[in-house]
């Protein structure tokens, strides 16, 4: 028996049929995803996603360890927007033990302020990759240039590039280096000019409109009903962002819209409209920052007596129960789902149900009846991490 | 079966419906409902042959409307309680109501009907459970391996399991 066979078998198929193995390893494919593509000519006729190739057990981690010690693996759940995720799974163990309405507020703003540098660092990512996907090569420098001047500053708070393990159940590793905020006002400053030269050279070039407007066109009941959400959602036109929805943090103190895809180049939903409000996100992002490095620099200063490890927990045991925590990452909805037995520091199940995972399944769909370039540029738009795919 | 979007923001929130009243609704299908309101979201216990039924009533119903389906995963209990669970987190947009429904399964053979075909997120989520649980979901459209190699052996997030010694002829053990 073979360990990953394909779906459709060659002696099934028609004679003008044939099927296309795309991945594991390739570019275009983000990570190890690997297409099985079903081709009538150049026409595609069903696509099956073949996952699993970096699945690395982590609920199976999780069953065996305390809860403050899987924050190092629910990093490496969507490794480039790390502290989104953290924040979340802090979140829901705060809530379970009944302590989330006393974090200090300099706390949940600092937690605030490095997600969404990471929301930032990821969308870059995820523009920039997908212009390179798609022929456009410069761009992708300009935002990897512009993404490590993000992850030293947030080097700066705990020492680690990618993989942060920085906010902590109760509390958070460190406080934030003197000067950092200062240096994090630089930055929003040097950022915002090249945000608009970013947007002139890629999202509103001809050649990136005629590859991406009208295709992939993923209609709303289609993406509510596969569970898609984040920024996949809305681009296709519903104005639904956790954030505001649930509220969560410190964020209905703050001033943000959420954009939404309306068409301007084709058609609602389509693979131009994800990226215009991932784009549009980044505006977003910055605004908040610059609302968070407001209130570090003035209403919560650092003071000598603060101390961010005031409030961990000595033992993390929450009451017996199930507890079904959500949040808004970079790609969309990211939930933990807990069982929690009441006798032990280690959670009888923790499920993580990634956004990437959702988004991705409904890449079958989008994608019958068109050429293979079109494929991969709907692959793009998904701005998916296999990372968090797979788990 | 896909339903058409109730296009309104998030603030609707006059049109809730309190947990008691979502269990009105599911009332005349399972009966006298047990629920767990220590969980959160609170949740409805369903018996595996109600399920497809109180699923269709809950995404149907106009005054219910779960348009998305946020989470589905298993859970065994080990084999002293000898069962096994499966749980669905229910979101409906527009009102913003969220529920929880549990499934107890026998931990041999458990069987569920596959809810894929109401909520197609399910389809890839049912696939997972299957492979790591060992649960049988019922009509499921394509019950093939998703995250596991198709020749692996055993259900890996069972209380219980030993790896395998070799898979294709590699050590297993690390």
């Amino acid at each position: 028996m073979e360990s990953e066979p394909n779906k459709f078998r060659e002696d099934g198929l028609r004679s003008e049929e044939m099927i296309i193995n795309l991945g594991p390893q390739h570019p275009s494919t983000h990570g190890v995803l690997r297409l099985e593509v079903l081709m009538d000519g150049e026409i595609i006729k069903e696509v099956v996603p073949h996952l699993g190739y970096l699945h690395r057990c982590f609920e199976k981690h999780a069953e065996n360890l305390p809860y403050n010690q899987v924050i190092p693996f629910v990093d490496r759940l969507d490794y480039v927007a790390s502290m989104n995720s953290e924040h979340v799974y802090a979140m829901g163990v705060e809530r379970m033990l009944g302590m989330a309405d006393q974090i200090p507020k300099r706390i949940e703003y600092i937690r605030v302020l490095v997600a969404e540098l990471n929301r930032i660092a990821s969308h870059f990512i995820a523009i920039g990759t997908y212009g390179m996907d798609i022929g456009a090569f410069t761009p992708f420098f300009w935002v990897m240039h512009d993404r490590e001047h993000i992850l030293r500053l947030l080097e700066w708070t705990c020492g680690a590039r990618l993989l942060y393990n920085y906010i902590w159940i109760g509390g958070l590793y460190y406080d934030t280096p003197v000067g950092f905020e200062e240096r994090c006002r630089e930055f929003m400053n040097y950022i915002k000019p090249k945000l608009q030269e970013l947007e002139t050279v890629l999202i509103e070039n001809e050649i990136f409109i005629q590859r991406t407007a009208n295709v992939g066109v993923l209609p709303l009941d289609l993406a509510i009903n596969y569970g898609v959400t984040g920024p996949m959602l809305r681009g296709s036109g519903l104005r639904f962002d956790l954030r505001k929805v649930d509220g969560y943090s410190v964020y209905p103190e703050l001033d943000f819209t959420v954009p939404i895809g309306e068409g301007k180049k084709g058609t609602v939903g389509d693979c131009w409209d994800r990226t215009w409000v991932r784009m549009q996100e980044i505006h977003e992002s910055v605004k908040i920052i610059e609302q968070c490095l407001e209130k570090l620099l003035k209403e919560h200063k650092r003071t000598k007596e603060f101390d961010p490890h005031a409030l961990l927990p000595k033992k993390i045991r929450p009451q017996a129960q199930d507890f079904y925590v959500r949040g808004e990452t970079p790609k969309g909805e990211l939930g933990f789902f807990f069982r929690a037995d009441g006798t032990s520091d280690i959670p009888f199940r923790c499920k993580a149900r990634s956004c990437s995972f959702s988004n991705l399944s409904v890449l079958p769909e989008i994608s019958r009846g068109v050429l293979v370039a079109d494929l991969i540029a709907t692959i793009g738009s998904v701005d998916m991490v296999m990372g968090e795919v797979d788990r | 079966m896909l339903q058409k979007p109730l296009n309104v923001y998030w603030k609707k929130k006059n049109s809730m419906l309190d947990f008691q009243q979502l269990v009105g609704i599911v009332k005349p299908i399972i009966g006298e409902a047990g629920t767990d309101e220590k969980s959160t979201p609170k949740a409805i216990l369903v018996t595996a042959a109600d399920l497809k039924k109180v699923c269709i009533e809950l995404n149907q119903n106009p005054a219910t409307y779960f348009d998305m389906l946020s989470c589905l995963t298993g859970i065994d209990n080990g084999t002293q309680a000898n069962t096994m669970e499966v749980v669905y987190n229910l979101y409906s947009i527009p009102f913003n109501h969220h529920l929880m429904l549990k499934v107890t399964l026998p931990r041999e053979n458990p069987e569920v009907d596959s809810v894929s075909d109401i909520w197609r997120t399910a389809n890839w989520h049912e696939r997972e459970t299957a492979e790591m649980f060992g649960v049988k979901f019922n009509g499921h459209p394509d019950p093939r391996k998703l995250l596991l190699p198709a020749d692996w052996e055993g259900h890996p997030l069972r209380k219980d399991y030993q790896h395998q010694e070799k898979y294709r002829d590699v050590i297993v053990k690390y």
